[in-house]
């Protein structure tokens, strides 16, 4: 898949000093769901934010569908919608004329079986003659989309779509997302919710202090990156782990019932049947035996750990 | 150039003026009429003519004068500035539009607003005093040139502004005054010599000479320099305009 966005040692120094950008080189792919993960101040919007064009970049370039996002704004920001973290909407406006405003700000000319077909998508033609100031916080969030695909972009950025959403409506929008996506819509967002990257996201790019820490297929991350943990139930309680056992740093639980192996799947060998043999060599009688993978959240905190 | 979305803010912007209607129409018509009965009728009725026009007559293109440049600057640059306090102002910066068609849309809109709220003032002038108008089209033309000039000043102060107080500093603080003393109500002639003097340094002087002179034939300063004074005063805001949006300045970080 050849990359539709390509930004290219981006670096972003504000005029107090700070450093939100430090160099961010990344390749989003034609028809993909990327999720931005990362803390807060990571420097996630301001990549976005310099991507469609509300920063200027101190250094670095930028490309979207082959134009570059200065010399050619008007071809690369055409084919780019955002809905932005804020509730930043025209308060007194009509919901339809807002999302109209949009599509022409865009130079698309006036297509009203376009908007209707977005405004039902979306729930909203119902409200579309509603004021915007007497939505709710979650139908403003949707106008925001409705105002985003008004111009028909071919890639979606969603600053922390879900924030502050409740959960009925955060299923609403991924399925939002995933709808999207099947129309070939590239899809970028940003979310410091684990969960969300790991529910619809098709790659995940973590990103901290300005920089981009790695950008992975999802399954493929958890898969390189996760730790499991091997859970042994004994029969029989011990007191203190054998000293037999010493080299596979095993944790004790309180009850003396269970011993906790932490492996890495990346690693040739896991240790795992030389762990169960000497284990039978101690004369442990086992009860039972579980695994559990680490979540996005544990490689997550992992990696952001590590780069501090 | 993206004509369709120069149309779509300048009708964005004009569908607010008409929803607000009672603060964009009413409200002048208002204000002007109390102008007329304080001005024209209470003290007007002591003043007999001021260089050949009855007082109420001649005060009517003062009036217009100062509404027009009044709002031209509030429309101008409450509209740049309101998008930037609730943070609609993404939508602009991240639109495949040129700051130069941001600009034509708001400044277009704004100077249509001040244009319509001059020419109702200029009928209800006809309500409450005799009016003829010896230059229609030069009339016409300054009109227009002030609307788009005080919008052009309005929307540098719209982006300048960082709150609500700095949209109304200077509005407040420098255009009321100059317009007021610019001979809305008055004609320069009855100043004392040395307030003569100072007078000619306000630029607001030469555009209401040269309006009230398309009105009535007679100017206190020559049309030529009316003209002069309106050319550069839009050169100065263009120029201020253009080193804004090649810097970003208060828009882009």
């Amino acid at each position: 898949m050849p990359a539709i966005v390509s930004a290219n040692d981006v670096t972003k120094i504000y005029e107090g000093g700070f450093e939100a950008l430090k160099g961010v080189s990344l390749d989003i792919e034609q028809g993909e769901i990327l999720a931005l993960l990362g803390p807060n101040g990571a420097g996630k919007t301001t990549l976005i934010s310099v991507i469609c064009g509300m920063v200027n970049a101190t250094s670095g370039s930028i490309s979207v569908g082959g134009h570059d996002i200065v010399d050619d704004f008007r071809g690369a920001r055409s084919l780019i919608g955002l809905v932005p973290q804020e509730l930043s909407l025209e308060p007194f406006e009509k919901v339809i004329n807002s999302v109209r405003f949009s599509r022409g700000l865009f130079g698309k000319p006036r297509n009203d079986a376009y908007v209707e077909r977005i405004l039902r998508q979306l729930s909203l033609w119902d409200k579309k003659d509603a004021r915007v100031k007497e939505l709710s916080g979650g139908m403003k969030r949707r106008v925001l989309i409705a105002k985003a695909l008004s111009h028909e972009p071919r890639v979606l950025f969603l600053d922390e779509p879900t924030a502050g959403v409740d959960v009925e409506l955060r299923k609403d929008m991924w399925e939002i997302v995933r709808g999207l996506r099947e129309d070939g819509v590239t899809i970028i967002l940003t979310t410091h919710y684990i969960e969300e990257a790991e529910a619809i996201a098709d790659r995940v790019g973590v990103i901290n202090d300005g920089k981009i820490l790695l950008v992975k297929d999802k399954a493929e991350l958890m898969a390189q990156m996760g730790r499991k943990q091997l859970c042994i139930e004994l029969q029989e309680p011990i007191a203190e782990i054998p000293a037999g056992l010493s080299a596979y740093e095993l944790v004790l639980g309180t009850d003396g019932c269970s011993l906790e192996y932490a492996y890495d799947t990346r690693g040739e060998r896991t240790g795992i049947t030389a762990l169960l043999r000497d284990l039978a060599a101690q004369g442990l009688v086992l009860k039972d035996v579980s695994t559990s993978q680490s979540s996005l959240e544990d490689i997550f905190v992992g990696l952001v750990g590590d780069a501090a | 150039m993206n004509l369709t979305a120069i149309k779509a803010i300048f009708v964005f912007e004009m569908t607010r003026f008409f929803r607000t209607l009672l603060q964009s129409f009413i409200s002048p018509v208002l204000s002007t009429s109390l102008y007329f009965v304080v001005f024209g009728a209470a003290i007007g009725s002591r003043i007999d003519t001021v260089e050949g026009v009855s007082y109420g007559a001649f005060i009517v293109p003062g009036l217009i004068m100062l509404s027009v440049m009044t709002q031209s600057t509030a429309n101008a640059s409450f509209g740049i500035y309101f998008p930037k306090f609730i943070g609609t102002i993404y939508e602009l910066l991240s639109a495949p539009v040129s700051f130069v068609e941001i600009m034509i849309g708001y400044v277009g809109a704004a100077a249509s607003k001040a244009l319509l709220v001059g020419l109702i003032i200029l009928g209800t002038a006809f309500v409450f005093v005799d009016l003829e108008i010896a230059h229609p089209v030069a009339m016409i033309a300054f009109l227009v040139m002030t609307c788009f000039s005080f919008s052009l000043l309005g929307f540098i102060i719209g982006i300048w502004a960082k709150n609500f107080e700095q949209l109304q500093l200077i509005p407040l603080l420098v255009i009321t005054p100059l317009v007021f003393l610019g001979g809305s109500f008055y004609s320069i002639s009855m100043l004392p010599p040395l307030w003569q003097t100072i007078t000619m340094f306000n630029p607001v002087v030469y555009l209401i000479s040269g309006f009230r002179w398309a009105f009535f034939g007679e100017a206190e300063v020559s049309i030529g320099l009316s003209l002069f004074a309106i050319a550069l005063f839009t050169a100065v805001c263009i120029a201020v305009i253009g080193w804004i949006f090649k810097t970003g300045y208060r828009l882009k970080t």
